[in-house]
């Protein structure tokens, strides 16, 4: 059976990066007990991290990383006339991640406070989808590797492969985790999608949002709660927007 | 016959980030020989602006994949710094512990996935799993133990979630620290074998001299705060890292680079090792004697074995602080904080080398200027330089061809370990 137009064998995987801090790659090497069985079960082409080997022939790009500069527009136009699978990988590629707090800067003004006299090329950071089509986005800072071997198992055997539709609490109260409202603390966990086992709540920061929005939010009830519970408007909307995954949703 | 090579690497394989080489012998004559970092920016200094100090840890982290935990770590070191607040002392053992998680994952992922393929005459670690398997077995052990340990600890390996102004917001449980501290004992016995590998590799014999900069130990091996010395005998305070590192814009570069008393300087295992050697674990030391690491060496090829070194280190270290964090109560993980208006400097060794987070506050806790200066950034003058001195040394005879110097200068850059988004940033 075919996936996207391509046949259940061993697909050709190219993984690239863009702008971004590298650590969405980082977790394709880990997850060290099942590496082995991942690295079999495809055959990786280009990582340029990871290999000096690089092929032009892929099936499946794994794009990491926002765009910020124009030659990285036409990077990625190649590989989407070579690739038949584009997956953005991570929350910089699938939002613009925390590279997007960029945007609300005056760009000639940073880039003087930076380099000075001699300022580099930069451009407002995107989601690699208003480059390029995507066919499938796996969010997360970083992603969760769980996640990228299912996608992979799904590319292979035709698995099913979805992203939770429910809330990061779900995750959150499985692991027992002390729900951080009731300390004082801010948590996106009731309108974030569920998926990396809700580890920031766990670590006592609380959730910033770095997977999206869960399906179908409700952002009525939630913003009400959070402005019950005291916190501002300011403080709600640097949390909804520090890693660009929700858009325009309108707080008040 | 007259030399001629050229070599024009687009995007260096196996080191973290985009950077370029470009050789060009002429009639035996070198006319360029460079090392420049092409990364895209992304203004972090700039983004941290107007951010409140509750949120300026967890975006800090994201400037770094590998070293998530040391630029959190010394962001809230800066933070504190600036805000005049001292952390409970579990919790800076909790961040050390953390740090010496990351230490290790960072130095096995470098030493056995990325510059050991080299040795090997390996494009990459994939064709070792079926050459090699035991080194590959040992190699995901280990590395599997670093990100255990540093999950446990900061609650997540890339990108930790536990650490705040203040200290620490998780304490792991005895039962998984005292779990942790029976593999650590076994990964001693991998460490070993991973240096008798180590001694049988041929590492080019080069040297440049050159100066290196670290944070100086005053009773131990340093990794948290403290003050800062060179190895040319320059030696600053915390706060005074301007001095030290004197950072500058090349116009081929979006990385800055930086020098102090010569015309580069070097950070990272080696730099740390030249200028604390007499502080590291006698166990670590056996390993460094064995492996004819000798301060001051200045053989860049050698940070490869230095960052060997300290992964023993680390692990003695771990186990250390695992016997003290099990016996005593944890107490008070977290301190009162107040935002104040001033400024803070925190200086950390991460594991490429020293790395500051400077920033002015604002009385609200807001952040009016910050100013980062990364390792790999301190590195990559060093790096350049290095290169016409290598390609002096090595590439101006009859023998070397266009591929045997650039496999030559991608090993030099790769001794480094660079992390170059983390140099842009
Ligand atoms: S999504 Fe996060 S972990 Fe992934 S590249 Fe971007 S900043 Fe790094
Ligand atoms: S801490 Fe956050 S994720 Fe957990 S239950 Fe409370 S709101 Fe939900
Ligand atoms: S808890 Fe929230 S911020 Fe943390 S990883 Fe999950 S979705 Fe991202
Ligand atoms: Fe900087």
């Amino acid at each position: 059976m075919k996936y996207l137009g391509i046949e259940p064998q061993k697909p050709k995987i190219a993984v690239f990066d863009f702008t971004g801090c590298e650590g969405c790659q980082l977790q394709l090497l880990n997850k060290e007990e099942t590496l082995a069985d991942f690295l079999s079960a495809v055959e990786i082409v280009c990582f340029r991290e990871a290999s000096s080997l690089c092929s032009d022939d892929y099936d499946i790009a794994i794009v990491e990383g926002a765009v910020s500069r124009n030659d990285e527009v036409k990077r990625l136009e190649k590989i989407r006339e070579t690739a038949k699978v584009v997956v953005a990988l991570g929350s910089c590629a699938c939002f613009g991640g925390v590279n997007r707090l960029k945007n609300e800067f005056d760009l000639k003004a940073a880039n003087k406070e930076v380099y000075g006299k001699d300022p580099k090329e930069t451009i407002n950071v995107r989601p690699v989808k208003d480059i390029i089509p995507v066919d499938i986005e796996i969010p997360g800072c970083p992603v969760s590797k769980a996640e990228v071997e299912s996608l992979i198992c799904h590319v292979v055997w035709d698995s099913p492969f979805q992203l939770p539709v429910y809330p990061v609490c779900v995750e959150c109260k499985q692991r027992f985790t002390t729900c951080l409202f009731d300390i004082g603390q801010m948590c996106l966990g009731p309108i974030t999608r569920a998926g990396c086992n809700a580890p920031c709540p766990a670590g006592g920061i609380g959730c910033w949002g770095c997977r999206g929005p869960a399906v179908e939010p409700n952002y009525k009830s939630f913003f009400a709660i959070v402005k019950e519970k005291g916190f501002s408007d300011i403080e709600l909307k640097e949390r909804l927007n520090f890693f660009g995954a929700f858009g325009e949703v309108n707080v008040s | 016959m007259k030399i001629n090579i050229n070599v024009d690497v687009h995007h260096l394989t196996r080191v973290e980030g985009h950077g370029n080489i470009k050789i060009q012998v002429k009639d035996g004559e070198i006319k360029e020989a460079r090392w420049d970092i092409v990364e895209t920016p992304r203004f972090f200094e700039v983004m941290f602006k107007n951010k409140h100090y509750t949120t300026i840890g967890i975006l800090a982290a994201r400037i770094c994949g590998i070293c998530s935990i040391s630029h959190c770590l010394c962001s809230i070191r800066a933070t504190e710094n600036a805000f005049k607040v001292t952390i409970p002392e579990t919790a800076a053992k909790l961040r050390l512990l953390a740090k010496h998680g990351e230490t290790l994952q960072s130095h096995l992922l470098h030493v056995l996935f990325l510059a050991a393929p080299d040795f090997f005459n390996e494009p990459s670690v994939l064709p070792l799993i079926e050459k090699k398997p035991e080194v590959i077995a040992i190699a995901a052990r280990l590395k599997g133990l670093s990100n255990r340990l540093c999950d446990t600890v900061a609650g997540r390996t890339t990108h930790p979630v536990a650490f705040q102004v203040g200290g620490v917001t998780m304490v792991p449980q005895k039962r998984h620290l005292l779990g942790l501290r029976d593999e650590l004992k076994r990964s001693l016995d991998d460490l070993q074998i991973v240096a008798d590998l180590f001694s049988s590799f041929t590492l080019p014999n080069f040297i440049r001299e050159t100066e290196f900069v670290s944070l100086k130990g005053e009773k131990e091996y340093p990794f948290i705060g403290g003050s800062l010395i060179s190895s040319d005998g320059v030696e600053q305070k915390e706060q005074d890292y301007r001095p030290m590192t004197n950072e500058y814009v090349d116009k081929n570069n979006t990385s800055k680079w930086s020098k102090l008393s010569r015309e580069s300087y070097a950070v990272g295992a080696l730099a740390r090792f030249n200028n604390n050697a007499q502080l590291i674990h006698p166990k670590a030391a056996e390993v460094a004697a064995k492996l004819g690491l000798k301060p001051v060496c200045h053989n860049p090829f050698m940070n490869n074995v230095a960052q060997l070194v300290e992964c023993v280190h680390v692990v003695h270290e771990a186990i250390r602080l695992i016997d003290e964090l099990v016996e005593s109560d944890p107490g008070e993980t977290m301190a009162k904080v107040t935002p104040k208006a001033g400024e803070g400097v925190g200086a950390v060794e991460a594991p490429r080398g020293i790395l500051f987070h400077h920033y002015k506050y604002d009385k609200t806790g807001r952040i009016l200027k910050a100013n980062c200066v990364v390792p790999t950034t301190q590195n990559n003058a060093n790096i350049h330089h290095d290169m016409k001195s290598l390609v002096n040394k090595f590439g101006l005879t009859k023998e070397m061809t266009d591929e045997k110097l650039e496999l030559l200068c991608s090993m030099l850059v790769r001794s480094y370990d660079p992390c170059i988004s983390c140099s842009v940033h």
